[in-house]
């Protein structure tokens, strides 16, 4: 199941071994009777960058959110940064405070500011000081290039805005790897393009990235690796190049026909 | 024998005013501690849990206050505890009122987005930290309106304290009524007073709804 050719995008090739970052080995999940996920296998190196993409219901959310365990699988083991995801607390705790993740609906806490929004986790979570946390959550901010907005609530922002803060909030505890479940989904055709910006930024600094979208412009120039679910299943991955010029499968084709056709 | 109705009497049902707002104020700051917990358990991932805190509710809402009263009043001293007509009724209320809140607030922490709680989630909190700093102050807005509304219900509720023999507003009526038998003018003027302390709450409640209905921001 895992790739042969390694990633070469920017000069960063990860080392094939060494650095795992996400192993799930024959995980597999079930909603009641139907099965979302069936026998996945998937390594995630360092400095990786992936776009899972596939129809409605594949199940590629349903992976990712396995990762930090917003879904519990029942089959199989997944290993995040060296810890495999168990029933007990502490693992998910570390894994979760490793782990960044966006949302398709920013979710960005209402009640709060852009400001305390970022201070949050780390303040509470990781203990840091006020003035710590806040010198973080600035420097994102100013990373995303909204630092003046930070004392508006989220109601006030922009979609894309919103998207913005939710990617420094994340970042704000300095998470290892970054899970992006259909981030521009839900924003307007115009703002699209600075959410992606902001991820592709991120990307050139080497975050290691997990991409659910439908965004194929975005998979073709950051992407190390392309994977293509249908029906709970690695259908097909590849690099980008060969994914979308040469696809294997007769699923992946057809998929390809339909979302690239507009 | 039989006195009229006059100012002394009056004065007499306005100072038991005190006690029923005492009563009230027990009950709903008893209620509300408890009743949070319930909502807690009645929202909790696990199941027993939520269970127990389903049962209480039920129990609670599926017998009349009044018997509840009873049971606390005549329950302790089968277990031998002598309580006092006024622990009970500030015992059975807190219990009451902890049921209904905590049902009316189950529904406020579960109109908080699942996203809210997973975006807390992946950004590590646990359980207290995100119930503590993302959920309940959203929760909260939500609740303000229906809560001040039970209020008014709980004063209500306290007039069946009366029936343990605990001098409270009702009680006082019944009191002055016996001397004075002039049940109509009397009841009269109890629920007067009754009204002129609900009625101001049912307007706010009102207003905060209103209040908070509007789009925030």
């Amino acid at each position: 199941m895992t790739m042969a050719s390694e990633p070469t995008r920017d000069g960063v090739a990860p080392a094939m071994s060494a650095d795992v970052v996400i192993r799930m080995e024959g995980v597999q999940k079930w909603y009641d009777h139907f099965q979302v996920l069936k026998d996945i296998d998937l390594e995630v190196h360092r400095g990786e960058r992936i776009v899972i993409c596939g129809p409605s219901g594949s199940g590629k959310s349903t992976l990712i959110r396995c990762i930090n365990q917003l879904e519990r699988h029942q089959k199989g083991r997944i290993t995040v940064n060296g810890v495999e995801l168990g029933p007990h607390h502490r693992q998910l705790d570390t894994v979760r405070r490793e782990v960044g993740m966006v949302f398709q609906s920013f979710n960005l806490f209402p009640h709060l500011t852009v400001l305390e929004n970022c201070m949050l986790a780390p303040m509470k979570v990781r203990g840091t000081t006020k003035a710590e946390a806040k010198a973080t959550a600035i420097r994102y901010l100013e990373r995303v290039r909204i630092p003046e907005q930070a004392d508006k609530y989220p109601g006030q922002l922009s979609g894309g805005q919103q998207q913005r803060v939710a990617i420094a909030r994340s970042l704000c505890m300095n998470p290892k790897v970054m899970l992006f479940d259909e981030p521009t989904s839900a924003l307007d055709p115009e703002m699209v393009k600075e959410v992606l910006d902001t991820m592709i930024g991120l990307a050139e600094d080497g975050m290691t990235m997990l991409c659910v979208t439908h965004e194929m412009g975005f998979a073709k120039s950051v992407a190390h690796r392309v994977i293509f679910m249908d029906r709970g299943e690695i259908v097909e991955q590849n690099t980008p190049e060969a994914f979308f010029t040469d696809p294997k499968s007769e699923r992946t084709r057809s998929f390809l026909g339909q979302i690239l056709a507009h | 024998m039989i006195r009229a109705f006059g100012y002394n009497e009056f004065l007499f049902l306005l100072s038991a005013v005190q006690w029923t707002l005492m009563l009230s104020v027990i009950a709903f700051i008893g209620g509300g501690i408890v009743g949070l917990f319930v909502a807690l358990g009645r929202t909790s991932d696990v199941k027993p849990l939520r269970l127990l805190a389903t049962g209480y509710i039920q129990v609670f809402q599926g017998t009349p206050l009044l018997m509840q009263l009873f049971l606390v009043f005549f329950g302790a001293t089968v277990i031998g505890i002598d309580m006092s007509p006024w622990v009970a009724a500030a015992v059975g209320l807190t219990l009451n009122t902890s049921a209904f809140l905590g049902e009316i607030w189950r529904g406020c922490i579960q109109s908080v987005p699942r996203g809210q709680w997973e975006a807390a989630r992946s950004l590590g909190l646990r359980y207290p930290g995100l119930m503590r700093y993302v959920v309940l102050p959203q929760a909260v807005k939500v609740a303000v309106p229906p809560t001040v509304g039970y209020l008014v219900q709980v004063i209500k509720g306290t007039s069946l304290a009366a029936i343990i023999g605990f001098v409270e507003l009702t009680r006082a009526g019944q009191i002055v009524n016996n001397a004075t038998f002039q049940p109509f003018l009397v009841f009269s003027i109890v629920a007067a007073i009754y009204f002129a302390l609900c009625w101001p709450l049912s307007l706010l409640s009102q207003r905060l709804e209103a209040r908070y209905a509007a789009p925030s921001r």
